[in-house]
């Protein structure tokens, strides 16, 4: 069973997470028209570039926009969550032993206590997030079930993994838990809002570009994110 | 499939039907007709597969339902942060479903998605720059309008706006020769004033080809003729065009399409005509909008630029002021506390945060100017824009939006807002009728008349005579 869900199981999941993501990438750039979108791509590739990256960076730090200023508390929140979301498993130390032991690749890993930081990050984050999901009307009326299944789904390989490596509870039953909920959450991503993992990259470069092209033409140094 | 007299999914190509739909007033047998009027799903299911393309659709299917851009909306701030007025919501109620359920929705919906599309949104694009996606509602309610327009359920207002452009090439019922005869009347009534001073009709070749609202011609020629005096003072080259003189777009409002590239393509053509080193058009939003943002798009310019470079009023004026064509008198600058209305239309949309700002450098006192706050790219809609300003049914919509430029207004203190677009100055003359803040509202050009100093070759000659 461990043999068959850390082997072959994990690389489907591994296949569909990536070429799921690389399908929808090249579909969406196929489904940009410069008519209907009234943006001429091709027209002005530095503009278009320079918006893109713009628009992507500002977003991708904490503060770093108008929108992200606009709402301090939630900043924090959302960064804990999404740094400690991608950063974990990707440097995880028992995860680059499970890459040397496979495939002998020498992966980077973060110290341990790093890592409790921030799933616990995670872990507070997620029942923020949910708390606000609830609490705040104007949140409230645009959540479906469906964003709670998802935090679920994301957050259900974060508590588990937590629970095998500090040993509490039933460590085999945690530990398939963990590592099927993770196989899972792969499958998962290019199927559903999850998406975002390369979507927001996608339609933050689109709107960028916009901007850069056409919408903020005249502004110096680009439209002020 | 009934289809009502009035209100049907045709749009309006005759003067005959026009008159029909403007003799119906207020539009009550219109809207009546409209509760009956049949959904043409087929016609819908294909306008959706045509053009609701991976932008619009990945925006509706990864929106993270944060509410992030719900206290960027003006119209949620102004309803007591009415949650159905978050931009998300109304964007995943109306088009989300249209979407979803691939054009299967029925009457109701569709009466549902215009109230929305016209009367909760002026797709004045603030929550596109609050969404960490850059999910654009503004972008997302034009498309949805355009929906709305092909199966006919569009504001009366909007639907005769399309006609007028369908019709006359205008928003309003002026014909070339009510155009060019306004010009002739504007000239000759400046001539004791400001004796020589022309409005070249169809000069070839000119400097400055100038479009403008026909609601100038229609209702305030004074426009026109201030226009021509600033152009008189500062020496251009100017022409105005017979046809092809109308910058505005009612039929984008409306969301008719094929209506807008019908328009713009008036005016390239007269600029293909005439072939001006420039164009420029009049202190508005909207046109600028429609004429020379998306303008290029609709009639398929591939580098989405107008034929020649196309200039908004403010960006000649403050280049002649620049360069010294028109001077001020430093005496006559501004000093009451003023302020200024960005207009999302060519600010947020196109950047001009800084000119506006040049213009009022060199016209008012140090220390008059006070800044709303948001402002430039992240200013509030006026409250008035997408139409909003012009239909009837949603009228205490609008009215109730406009609270928030009310309160951004009353913040500054200032005893003057310079508007320079057609569209946020009614607005803010409105918003003085309904809660009489005592404000002044003004467009650039009265003011610079005003002010700038005459240079003595353009006096009225009995007044050199006396000197
Ligand atoms: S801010 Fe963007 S992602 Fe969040 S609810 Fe609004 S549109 Fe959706
Ligand atoms: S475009 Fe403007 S009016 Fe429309 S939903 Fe967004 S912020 Fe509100
Ligand atoms: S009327 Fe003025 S403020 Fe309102 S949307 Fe248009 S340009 Fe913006």
């Amino acid at each position: 069973m461990y043999n068959f869900i850390t082997g072959p199981l994990l690389w489907l999941s591994f296949i569909v997470f990536f070429v799921g993501l690389g399908v929808r990438t090249v579909l969406y750039i196929r489904g940009l028209d410069w008519r209907l979108d009234r943006v001429a791509y091709r027209a002005y590739p530095g503009l278009g570039i320079k918006g893109a990256l713009s628009s992507i960076i500002h977003w991708l730090i904490p503060f770093g926009s108008h929108g992200w200023r606009a709402k301090p508390l939630y900043t924090i929140i959302f960064f804990v969550f999404h740094v400690g979301v991608v950063v974990t498993p990707l440097f995880l130390l028992g995860h680059a032993i499970i890459m040397e032991e496979r495939w002998g690749i020498n992966w980077p890993t973060i110290p341990m206590w790093v890592a409790d930081v921030l799933t616990i990050g995670v872990l507070i984050a997620t029942v923020l997030i949910a708390i606000r999901r609830f609490a705040l009307p104007e949140v409230r009326i645009l959540t479906t079930l469906y964003d709670y299944a998802l935090l679920l789904l994301t957050v259900t390989p974060f508590v588990s993994g937590f629970l095998v490596v500090h040993q509490w509870g039933d460590n085999t039953f945690w530990l398939y838990t963990h590592i099927l909920s993770g196989e899972l959450l792969l499958i998962a991503i290019p199927f559903t809002k999850l998406f975002h993992v390369v979507g927001y990259f996608l339609s933050r470069a689109q709107i960028g570009m916009d901007f850069g092209i056409k919408r903020a033409v005249k502004a110096k140094g680009g439209f002020a994110w | 499939m009934p289809e009502g007299i009035l209100c049907n999914r045709t749009p309006i190509n005759t003067k005959e039907h026009l008159d029909a739909v403007l003799g119906d007033k207020g539009g009550k047998q219109y809207y009546q007709e409209m509760q009956e009027l049949d959904v043409d799903v087929e016609k819908l299911q294909k306008s959706l597969q045509d053009t609701c393309k991976s932008r619009i659709r990945t925006w509706l299917e990864i929106c993270a339902h944060c509410g992030l851009c719900a206290d960027s909306c003006f119209f949620y701030l102004a309803n007591r942060r009415d949650p159905t007025q978050v931009p998300s919501y109304k964007i995943l109620t109306t088009l989300g479903e249209i979407v979803k359920k691939n054009g299967n929705v029925d009457n109701a919906h569709m009466r549902y998605c215009m109230d929305t599309a016209w009367g909760k949104c002026t797709c004045c694009n603030r929550c596109g720059s609050f969404c960490p996606y850059g999910i654009d509602m503004g972008v997302m309610f034009s498309y949805l309008r355009g929906l709305c327009f092909s199966q006919g359920f569009v504001p009366w207002e909007m639907k005769i706006g399309s006609g007028m452009h369908r019709v006359f090439r205008a928003q309003m019922d002026v014909t070339p020769e009510d155009w060019v005869e306004t010009c002739e009347w504007m000239a000759e009534e400046q001539q004791d004033e400001w004796p020589g001073l022309e409005i070249p009709v169809d000069k070839e070749g000119a400097d400055i080809l100038y479009t403008v609202n026909a609601r100038e011609p229609k209702h305030y020629p004074e426009d026109i003729a201030e226009a021509a005096i600033l152009f008189h003072i500062a020496g251009e080259n100017w022409t105005v065009p017979s046809t092809g003189w109308e910058q505005t777009s009612l039929t984008m409002f409306a969301g008719d399409w094929e209506g807008c590239k019908m328009q713009v393509q008036t005016v390239y053509d007269a600029i293909e005509r005439l072939k001006p080193k420039r164009v420029m058009g009049t202190e508005c939003g909207h046109a600028h909008r429609a004429t020379i943002i998306e303008g290029p798009y609709w009639v398929g310019r591939e580098d989405g630029r107008p034929p020649v470079p196309y200039l908004h009023y403010t960006e000649w004026l403050a280049e002649a002021l620049r360069l010294g064509k028109i001077k001020i008198d430093p005496a006559k600058k501004i000093k009451v506390p003023v302020t200024l209305q960005d207009s999302c239309n060519y600010v947020r949309n196109y950047g001009l945060k800084d000119i506006t700002r040049e213009i009022l450098s060199y016209i008012v006192e140090p220390g008059y100017l006070i800044e709303m706050k948001p402002n430039k790219e992240h200013n509030f809609c006026c409250g008035g824009g997408g139409g909003m300003n012009g239909i009837g049914l949603y009228r205490k919509q609008r009215n109730t939006g406009m609270k928030v430029k009310r309160d951004q207004i009353l913040a500054t203190g200032a005893k003057l807002v310079i508007a320079p677009c057609h569209n946020c100055w009614d607005a803010i003359r409105d918003l003085e009728e309904v809660y009489e803040i005592g404000i002044k509202w003004s467009f650039l050009k009265p003011l610079i008349i005003h002010m700038a100093i005459i240079p003595d070759h353009l006096k009225p000659q009995e007044e050199e005579e006396e000197e």
